[in-house]
C-alpha cells in the first residue's frame, strides 16, 4: 500500500491578509500612503456592544403611540444669550462646502431645518445657500481660518471652536487641487488648482489658557449671544473635556475615531484615537466632576446610525449626537444606484472612500458642476428629513420602553454590556452580571 | 485745527476707563453705533493687559488704547483705525478684515493672524510668527520679527524693517515678504525673488502708509514662494 501526502489547503497569514499584502504592494508601486475620506473601516467596541433591558417588574413602561416622550434639546445654557433650541437631540456634524458640493450642504440645510435641528459649516467658510436654507447653522472656527469673517460670526447661530475631530485627533486638513473649483479658491483665498492645507494648530492660540481668551475675544465680538462649542477628537477625553469647560464652552463636542473626514491618510484614520463608546463615560466623568453636566451639554459623534444609537449615547450621559457619514448616506453618498461608475473608478457602492478625488457618482463630495447637479437638494433634503424622523422614533420607542418620558431620562442603568470591551469602556455591567470590569478609574 | 472742530471732536470723544468700567461695555458701545454718528472717537484708559480690547469694529471708529493691551486687540476690526500707545498682546489685529491698526511699541506672536485686509503697523518689534496664514493683510514692523512669521502665507505683503527670525515664510503660499534687514533662515518653499518695478511702487506706498520715514525700497530683498510645495509630490516629502 503505496502512501500519498494528504492535501494541505495553502493557508494565508492572519497577519499578512490579503488587503495588506496588496497596501504593501501599492506603496511599494507609488511611494506614498493612502489618503482617502471617511472613518475608521476596522471593527471596533461599538453602541452595537450594548443593549436596552427595558421594562420589567421594577420599572413600567410609557405606551408608545399614546404617552409622550421628549425629544426637545437646548444647548448653549451656561453663558449664550440666544442658546440653540432644537427638536431632536441629532444634529448635523460639520462638513465644509469644498469638501462637499454646494447642493449637499445645500441639502443638509434643508433637511435639518424640516426636522428642527442644527447643520454646521465646515473648513472653508460660510456660503449664503447654506445659512440660507439652515434655520440653525453652527459656525466652525477653524485652524486655516478659511472663509473666516465677523459677518459670518455674526449671522451664526452658534459658533464651533475645532480642536480636533475623531478621524484624526491631531491632525490637519489637505483639500486637494483637483477640488478647488474658482469659488472654493476664493473663498479660501488661494489660487486655483492648488492643494489647500489646513493647519494642525490654531494659528493664534495654544492650550487651555489660550482657548479662554480666544472664547473671550469671540464672545466680545459677537456680544455674548452665541453659544460656544469646542469640539475634540476622542483622544484624551475626561481631560480634555475639563480643559474645555474651564475655558468656557458652552457645549463640548466629542468625535470618535468613527467620524467621518474629508481626506487624511488611511493610517491617521486607523491607528490614531479612540472609539466613541470609550470616550463618553470619561468626559461624562469629568462634567459630573466638575459639576456641569447638563449645564455644559455634551454632543457625541462618531458612527451614529439609527436610533438606537443615539439612545444609547444620550443614556450614557450625552445630551445630543451629531451626524455626518449617516447623513451623507441618507442624501445619497454611495447608493447602490450608481455602481457600474462605482466600478469605473476601482470600487464598489458602500466601499467608496475617494472623496478627495472628486470623481463622486453620486455628487456630493465633489465641485464637479455635472457631478454635482445629480444630487437634487430638495429631494435629498427630504431623505435626510425621512432618515432623522426614523431615528428619532426608533429612539422613542426605546425610551418609551424603558419607562422615560423624554430621551434625556435614559441612563446608564438601563443598559448592559455584551461584550467584556464594551463593559469595561462604557462602564455598563456585563449582562447577567453586576460586574463593571476596569471600574474605578479611568 | 478749527476751534469749533476741535470742540466738537472733544465732545464726541467717548473715553473708558477699563479700572472702572468693564470690558463687556466698550466693545458693545464699539458694536452699537447708529450709522451717521459722529461720536467715533474712543479713548480707552487704564487697559493694564486687558484682553480682547476693541474687538469686532465694524464701522470707521477711531479707538486709542493708552497703555499695553492683552490678547486680540483689535481683533477682526473691519474698518475701524485703533492705536495702541502702549505694546500688545499675541493675536493683535487678528483676522483683520480692514482699516488699520497702530502699535507704538512691541507685539507678542501671532500679530496680524490669518488677516484678510487693512494695514497693521508695528513700530516696535514683532515676536514668532507675525503675519501667520495671512489672507490679504499688510503688516510694517518698524524693527524686528521673530521666527516662523508669516508661516502660511496666502496673501497680502510683510514688511519688515530690521530683521527676520528662523524660517521665514514656511509653506508660503502667496504672501509677499520685503525685508531691509538679515533672515536668520528661510522656510519651506520660501525664496529670495527678483525685486521688480511694481514690488518697489507698492513697498514705498506701504512704507508710506506706516508712515515710515528715511527708507527707500531699494534696502529690502523681496522673498516669495517657490511653488514647489503647491501640489503634493512624493520627491518632496523632504521639505516637510
Amino acid at each position: 500500500m503505496s502512501y500519498h501526502n494528504p492535501y494541505t489547503p495553502p493557508r494565508k497569514s492572519a497577519t499578512f491578509d490579503d488587503y495588506t499584502l496588496a497596501e504593501i504592494r501599492r506603496a511599494a508601486a507609488t511611494g506614498i500612503y493612502d489618503i482617502r475620506g471617511a472613518g475608521t473601516k476596522r471593527k471596533v467596541p461599538h453602541f452595537d456592544d450594548l443593549l436596552f433591558l427595558g421594562a420589567s417588574i421594577s420599572r413600567y413602561p410609557l405606551e408608545g403611540y399614546r404617552e409622550k416622550c421628549d425629544t426637545s434639546i437646548v444647548l448653549g445654557t451656561r453663558y449664550a444669550k440666544k442658546p440653540i433650541q432644537l427638536k431632536i437631540p441629532i444634529t448635523i456634524a460639520g462638513m465644509s462646502f469644498g469638501a462637499l458640493s454646494g447642493p449637499a450642504k445645500e441639502a443638509l440645510g434643508r433637511g435639518a431645518t424640516i426636522s428642527g435641528t442644527s447643520t454646521t459649516t465646515g473648513d472653508g467658510g460660510m456660503t449664503d445657500e447654506e445659512r440660507g436654507h439652515s434655520q440653525t447653522l453652527v459656525y466652525q472656527y477653524l485652524p486655516s481660518r478659511y472663509g473666516m469673517n465677523p459677518k459670518d460670526l455674526r449671522r451664526a447661530d452658534a459658533i464651533e471652536v475645532v480642536v480636533g475631530q475623531g478621524a484624526k485627533p491631531g491632525g490637519g486638513g489637505m483639500l486637494l487641487g483637483q477640488k478647488i473649483s474658482d469659488r472654493v479658491a476664493n473663498m479660501r483665498n488661494l489660487p486655483k488648482g492648488i492643494d489647500q492645507r489646513s493647519a494642525c494648530r490654531h494659528p493664534d492660540w495654544t492650550g487651555p489658557d489660550d482657548l479662554e481668551i480666544k472664547i473671550l475675544e469671540i464672545r466680545e465680538i459677537t456680544d455674548w449671544e452665541k453659544p460656544i462649542y469646542v469640539k475634540v477628537g476622542g483622544a484624551r477625553p475626561y481631560y480634555d473635556t475639563a480643559l474645555a469647560v474651564k475655558a468656557g464652552a458652552d457645549v463640548v463636542v466629542l468625535d470618535g475615531m468613527q467620524g467621518g473626514t474629508a481626506a487624511t491618510q488611511d493610517v491617521f484614520i486607523e491607528h490614531v484615537g479612540m472609539p466613541i463608546l470609550a470616550c463618553i463615560r470619561p468626559a461624562v466623568q469629568a462634567l459630573q466632576d466638575l459639576g456641569m453636566h447638563r449645564k455644559v451639554q455634551l454632543v457625541v459623534s462618531g458612527g451614529i446610525r439609527s436610533g438606537a444609537d443615539v439612545a444609547k449615547a444620550l443614556a450614557l450621559g450625552a445630551d445630543a449626537v451629531a451626524i455626518g457619514t449617516a447623513a451623507l448616506v441618507a442624501i445619497g453618498d454611495n447608493d447602490p444606484r450608481w455602481e457600474e461608475e462605482y466600478q469605473k473608478l476601482g470600487t464598489t457602492a458602500g466601499a467608496y472612500d475617494d472623496w478627495h478625488e472628486g470623481k463622486d457618482p453620486a455628487g456630493i463630495t465633489t465641485q464637479d458642476p455635472e457631478l454635482a447637479a445629480r444630487l437634487d437638494p430638495v429631494a435629498a433634503g427630504r431623505r435626510l428629513a425621512n432618515y432623522l424622523k426614523v431615528m428619532t422614533l426608533e429612539a422613542q420607542t426605546i425610551a418609551r420602553a424603558c419607562g422615560k418620558n423624554h430621551l434625556h431620562n435614559l441612563e446608564p442603568e438601563d443598559l448592559c454590556a455584551l461584550t467584556m470591551e464594551a463593559a469595561a469602556m462604557a462602564q455598563i455591567p456585563l449582562a447577567g452580571t453586576n460586574w463593571y470590569p476596569g471600574k474605578g478609574s479611568f | 485745527m478749527d476751534a469749533s472742530v476741535k470742540r466738537e471732536s472733544l465732545e464726541a470723544m467717548r473715553v473708558f476707563d477699563l479700572v472702572k468700567t468693564p470690558l463687556r461695555e466698550l466693545n458693545s458701545a464699539l458694536h452699537t453705533i447708529a450709522r451717521g454718528r459722529n461720536d467715533t472717537n474712543f479713548e480707552v484708559v487704564n487697559p493694564r493687559g486687558s484682553h480682547a480690547v476693541a474687538v469686532g469694529i465694524d464701522q470707521p471708529v477711531t479707538v486709542d488704547v493708552r497703555g499695553s493691551v492683552g490678547y486680540y486687540c483689535a481683533g477682526m476690526n473691519d474698518g475701524g483705525t485703533i492705536t495702541v500707545h502702549g505694546s500688545a498682546g499675541p493675536g493683535v489685529a487678528q483676522n483683520m478684515m480692514s482699516g488699520t491698526v497702530i502699535i507704538e511699541g512691541d507685539a507678542s506672536q501671532y500679530a496680524g493672524a490669518t488677516g484678510r485686509g487693512g494695514l497693521l503697523v508695528i513700530k516696535g518689534n514683532a515676536a514668532s510668527r507675525c503675519g501667520i496664514s495671512m489672507k490679504g493683510i499688510d503688516i510694517v514692523v518698524h524693527g524686528n520679527i521673530g521666527h516662523m512669521s508669516a508661516f502660511m502665507g496666502q496673501s497680502g505683503h510683510l514688511v519688515v524693517l530690521g530683521d527676520a527670525g528662523d524660517a521665514l515664510g514656511d509653506s508660503l503660499y502667496e504672501a509677499k515678504l520685503f525685508v531691509r534687514g538679515t533672515v536668520k533662515s528661510l522656510g519651506a518653499d520660501c525664496i529670495e525673488k527678483e525685486m521688480r518695478p511694481e514690488h518697489l511702487q507698492k513697498l514705498a506706498e506701504l512704507l508710506e502708509k506706516a508712515d515710515v520715514k528715511d527708507v527707500r525700497p531699494e534696502e529690502f530683498k523681496r522673498y516669495g514662494s517657490a511653488r514647489k510645495l503647491y501640489n503634493f509630490n512624493i520627491d518632496n516629502a523632504d521639505a516637510y
